[in-house]
C-alpha cells in the first residue's frame, strides 16, 4: 500500500467514527420527534379524561326533600304530581313559555322531572375539581366545602352519565345534557349523507368511466382537488349566502307549509346538513375515484366482451368491486363532517334548544355544544365540555372502526 | 397522473356502432350519462358559487362610503363601530399563529417522516402511523379545548401569568402545530417512500451511513413532495378556525407578541357570525370581504403546491 493510500485510509477510518456518531445522534433526534407526536396525543386524551371525572359540590335553591308530597319523594312522583308542582311554583309567564315550546301534555315524565329539578330545585354548582385534584387533594377539598358551603352536597361523580346523554340542554350545569346536540348531529349527518353520497359517487363514476381527456374534464379534476383544500369556514360563508339566505323558503320549510313564514330564518338542520355536504363532497369524489380506478381493466373488458353496455358493466362489475373502498372513504369523510364546527357556527347554530329537533328546526350539534361550553369561563362547563368531547370521540371512533372493518372484510387483491 | 392517462387510453371506446342494441337502451344510457355529467360539474358550480358570493358581497362592502380598498389592505385598526376597517391586525394574528404552528410542525413532522420511512421497522411503522392518523382525525374544537385548558395554563406557569394573557396566539399556534404535524409527516412519508430502493442501495454501496443516505439522497429526491406537504400545512393553518376561536382571543389586536390575545381572520368571522347576523349590515358584508382574502390566500397556496409537485417531481421507472 502506497503512502498516499495509507493516509487516505487513515482519514477515512477516523472520519467514520464521527460519521457514525452523528448518525446515531440524529437517529435519536428522529425517534424523539416521533415520540413527541404520540405524547401530544396522549396528553390531549388524558387532559380530557382528567376533566370528565372528579368532585363536584352543588346545592339547590330549595331542598329537594321539601318537595315531598304525601310521603312520596320527588324521584317517584307521577306525571300529574310533577305537573302540579310546576304549575304551583312557576310564574304563569314562564309556564306558558314552556308550554308554547312543547305542550305539557306531550312531555314525558322524565322530561317533567328534569324541568322540576332545573326550574324549582335549581341545583347550582359551587365548586368542581379535576380527577387529579380530586385524588391528590381530597381532604382539602372536603374541608373547603364544609367550611365555605355548609349546605352543599359534595359528590365524586363522572360528568359523562346516561342522564347526561339523555337529558336536554339546561342553564344549570348539574342538569345539562347533550340529548339535543346528539340528535342534532345525527339528523344533520343524515342529510349530509343523503346529499353528498349519491352526488359524490356519480361524479366519481363520470370522471373515471366517461370523461375523456379534454381540457374541460381536466379543469373539473383540478377544481375538485382545489375545493378539497378550501378552508371549512369558507363553506360556512357559502352556506350562509346560499342555503340560509337565497334558498330560505326551501330550507326553512315554508315551501312545504311546515313552518310559520314569519319566524322562518332558514337556520335549520337542513341548511346545516347541506353545507356539510358541500364540504365533504370533494373528499368523497376523490376517494371514490381512487377505488373505481383500482378496479382492474380486465373486469371491464370481460363485461364488454360479453356484450354488456357501458352502464351495465359499470353497474354490475365496476361498482360492486369498488364499493368497499367507496364506503370506507365515505365513512371517513362523514367522521370529518361530524367534527366540523366552524361552518355550522357561521350557518347559525343556536345555543338554547329545549326540544328534540326536526329537519326544519333550529339546530345545535355536539361540536357546537363543546364550543359553547368551552367558551364559558366557569369550571363546571369545562367539565361538561370534556364529557361532550368524550361522547363525540366515541361516535367518531366507532365510525372509524367500522371503516377499518369494512376495508379488511371486503378488500380484494387483484 | 401517468397512471390516469394510461387507463384512459386503454379504456374501450363507447360502442357507437352497436348494431344489435335497441335504441331504447341507448336512450337510457344517455340519460344516465347526462345525470352523471351533471354530478361531475356540480363541483364547478360550487366553485363558481363561492367566487360569485364572496365577490358580490365583498364588492358591496367596498362600495360603502365608510370603506375603501386601500385602507382595508393597509389599515392597522379594525374597529367597525368607529368605521375603521384595516384588515392588517387580523392578518398579522393569522401569520403569528401560522408561523408558530409551522415552527413546531415542520421540524417535528419531517423528523417523524424520516424516522418512519428510513429507520422504523415495519412493525413500529404499522403502529405509529395509525396513531398519527388518529391525531389528524380528532375534531379541531377538541384541540381548541386542549389549547385553552392545558397549553395556556402551562405557558402561564412557565412564563408567568402577568406576561401571558389568558387568551393568546402562542398557545393557539402551538396546538395548531400539533394538529398539522401528522399532516406534514404523513404526506412527506409518502414522498420519501416513493423514492426507489435502488437509489438508497447505490448510496449505501458508496459507503454512506444511514443518515447520509436519508439526508443526501432520499430527501433531495423527495423534495417536491415535502415542499408540497409544507405548503399544504401552511394553507391548513391559515384556514384553521376553531383553535383560534377558542384560544387566541376575541378582539382584533395589532401585535406580533405571541403572549397577547389577537383575533385572526377566521376567528373574527366566527365571532361576528355567531350571533344572529342581519343581512346587508356592514358586519355581514365584511365577513365576505375577509372570506375573500382568506380564500385567495389558501387557493394561491394550494395552486403553488400542485405546481411544485408537477414541475419538480422526479420520475422513476
Amino acid at each position: 500500500m502506497s503512502e498516499k493510500n495509507r493516509s487516505q485510509r487513515f482519514q477515512y477510518d477516523q472520519n467514520l467514527v464521527g460519521r457514525t456518531r452523528i448518525g446515531k445522534i440524529w437517529k435519536v433526534v428522529f425517534l424523539v420527534s416521533t415520540i413527541i407526536g404520540i405524547l401530544a396525543l396522549t396528553t390531549l386524551l388524558l387532559n380530557i379524561l382528567n376533566s370528565t371525572v372528579g368532585y363536584v359540590a352543588y346545592q339547590g335553591k330549595i331542598m329537594a326533600s321539601s318537595l315531598t308530597i304525601d310521603g312520596v319523594p320527588l324521584q317517584q312522583q307521577s306525571r300529574d304530581q310533577l305537573l302540579a308542582l310546576l304549575q304551583a311554583n312557576l310564574s304563569s309567564g314562564a309556564y306558558n313559555k314552556l308550554n308554547n315550546e312543547k305542550a305539557f301534555q306531550d312531555r314525558s315524565r322524565s322530561d317533567l322531572h328534569a324541568l322540576v329539578l332545573e326550574r324549582i330545585v335549581r341545583y347550582k354548582v359551587v365548586g368542581s375539581w379535576s380527577l387529579w385534584d380530586s385524588l391528590t387533594q381530597s381532604s382539602q377539598i372536603k374541608n373547603l366545602v364544609t367550611s365555605d358551603f355548609p349546605d352543599a352536597e359534595l359528590k365524586f361523580k363522572s360528568w359523562l352519565t346516561p342522564d347526561f346523554l339523555a337529558s336536554q340542554q339546561s342553564s344549570e350545569a348539574v342538569t345539562a345534557g347533550v340529548r339535543t346536540a346528539i340528535l342534532g348531529t345525527l339528523l344533520t349527518i343524515l342529510i349530509t349523507i343523503l346529499f353528498a353520497f349519491p352526488v359524490g359517487v356519480a361524479a366519481a363514476i363520470y370522471l373515471e368511466e366517461y370523461a375523456r381527456d379534454t381540457w374541460f374534464n381536466r379543469l373539473v379534476q383540478t377544481n375538485i382537488n382545489n375545493l378539497a383544500g378550501v378552508p371549512s369556514i369558507i363553506y360556512g360563508i357559502l352556506g350562509l349566502a346560499i342555503f340560509i339566505r337565497a334558498f330560505q323558503k326551501l330550507t326553512s320549510g315554508v315551501l312545504f307549509g311546515m313552518v310559520d313564514p314569519a319566524s322562518a330564518t332558514g337556520r335549520t338542520i337542513l341548511s346545516a346538513g347541506l353545507t356539510l355536504g358541500l364540504l365533504i363532497l370533494p373528499i368523497i369524489i376523490i376517494n371514490s375515484q381512487e377505488s373505481i380506478r383500482a378496479v382492474p381493466q380486465a373486469l371491464r373488458k370481460a363485461g364488454f366482451g360479453l356484450g354488456a353496455t357501458k352502464l351495465q358493466t359499470i353497474w354490475a362489475h365496476v361498482l360492486p368491486n369498488a364499493l368497499p373502498g367507496i364506503l370506507t372513504g365515505t365513512i371517513l369523510a362523514i367522521s370529518r363532517a361530524i367534527g366540523e364546527t366552524a361552518p355550522l357556527v357561521v350557518v347559525g347554530a343556536s345555543t338554547a334548544i329545549s326540544f328534540d329537533p326536526g329537519i326544519f328546526s333550529r339546530f345545535t350539534t355536539l361540536p357546537i355544544q363543546v364550543y359553547q361550553w368551552t367558551a364559558r369561563p366557569q369550571d363546571e362547563w369545562r367539565h361538561l365540555a370534556a364529557a361532550a368531547i368524550v361522547a363525540l370521540l366515541a361516535i367518531m371512533l366507532s365510525l372509524n372502526a367500522a371503516a377499518i372493518l369494512l376495508r379488511n372484510r371486503f378488500a380484494r387483491k387483484y | 397522473m401517468n397512471e390516469i392517462q394510461n387507463t384512459m387510453e386503454e379504456r374501450p371506446m363507447y360502442p357507437t356502432k352497436a348494431s344489435g342494441l335497441k335504441n331504447r337502451r341507448i336512450l337510457g344510457e344517455t340519460l344516465i350519462r347526462s345525470l352523471l355529467f351533471l354530478a361531475g360539474i356540480f363541483s364547478i358550480l360550487t366553485t363558481l358559487a363561492i367566487i360569485y358570493e364572496l365577490g358580490k358581497e365583498a364588492w358591496l362592502f367596498f362600495r360603502l362610503p365608510e370603506v375603501n380598498l386601500w385602507q382595508f389592505l393597509t389599515g392597522t385598526s379594525w374597529q367597525p363601530h368607529i368605521n375603521e376597517f384595516g384588515v392588517l391586525p387580523l392578518v398579522t394574528a393569522t401569520l403569528v399563529t401560522t408561523f408558530i404552528a409551522m415552527l413546531i410542525a415542520i421540524p417535528l413532522g419531517l423528523a417523524t417522516a424520516v424516522f418512519l420511512s428510513e429507520y422504523a421497522t415495519n412493525r413500529s411503522r404499522n403502529t405509529i402511523k395509525p396513531v398519527l392518523e388518529i391525531l389528524a382525525g380528532i375534531p379541531t374544537i377538541v384541540y381548541g379545548y386542549f389549547a385553552l385548558t392545558f397549553i395556556t395554563p402551562l405557558l402561564r406557569f412557565i412564563f408567568g401569568s402577568d406576561v401571558v394573557e389568558i387568551y393568546n396566539t402562542g398557545s393557539a399556534g402551538i396546538v395548531m402545530g400539533i394538529l398539522i404535524l401528522p399532516l406534514i409527516a404523513s404526506i412527506s412519508e409518502d414522498a420519501l417512500n416513493a423514492v426507489p430502493r435502488s437509489l438508497r442501495e447505490a448510496a449505501y454501496g458508496l459507503g454512506a451511513t444511514r443518515l447520509e443516505v436519508a439526508i443526501k439522497t432520499v430527501i433531495p429526491a423527495a423534495l417536491s413532495g415535502i415542499a408540497a406537504a409544507i405548503i399544504l400545512g401552511i394553507s391548513r393553518a391559515i384556514g384553521e378556525t376553531m383553535i383560534v376561536a377558542v384560544a387566541a382571543g376575541a378582539g382584533p389586536n395589532f401585535t406580533l407578541n405571541p403572549f397577547k390575545g389577537a383575533e385572526t381572520m377566521t376567528g373574527h368571522i366566527v365571532r361576528i357570525s355567531g350571533g344572529d347576523l342581519s343581512y346587508d349590515s356592514i358586519d355581514y358584508n365584511s365577513i365576505f370581504a375577509i372570506g375573500l382574502l382568506l380564500f385567495s390566500f389558501t387557493l394561491l397556496l394550494n395552486i403553488v403546491s400542485q405546481r411544485i409537485v408537477r414541475r419538480f417531481r422526479e420520475v422513476y421507472e
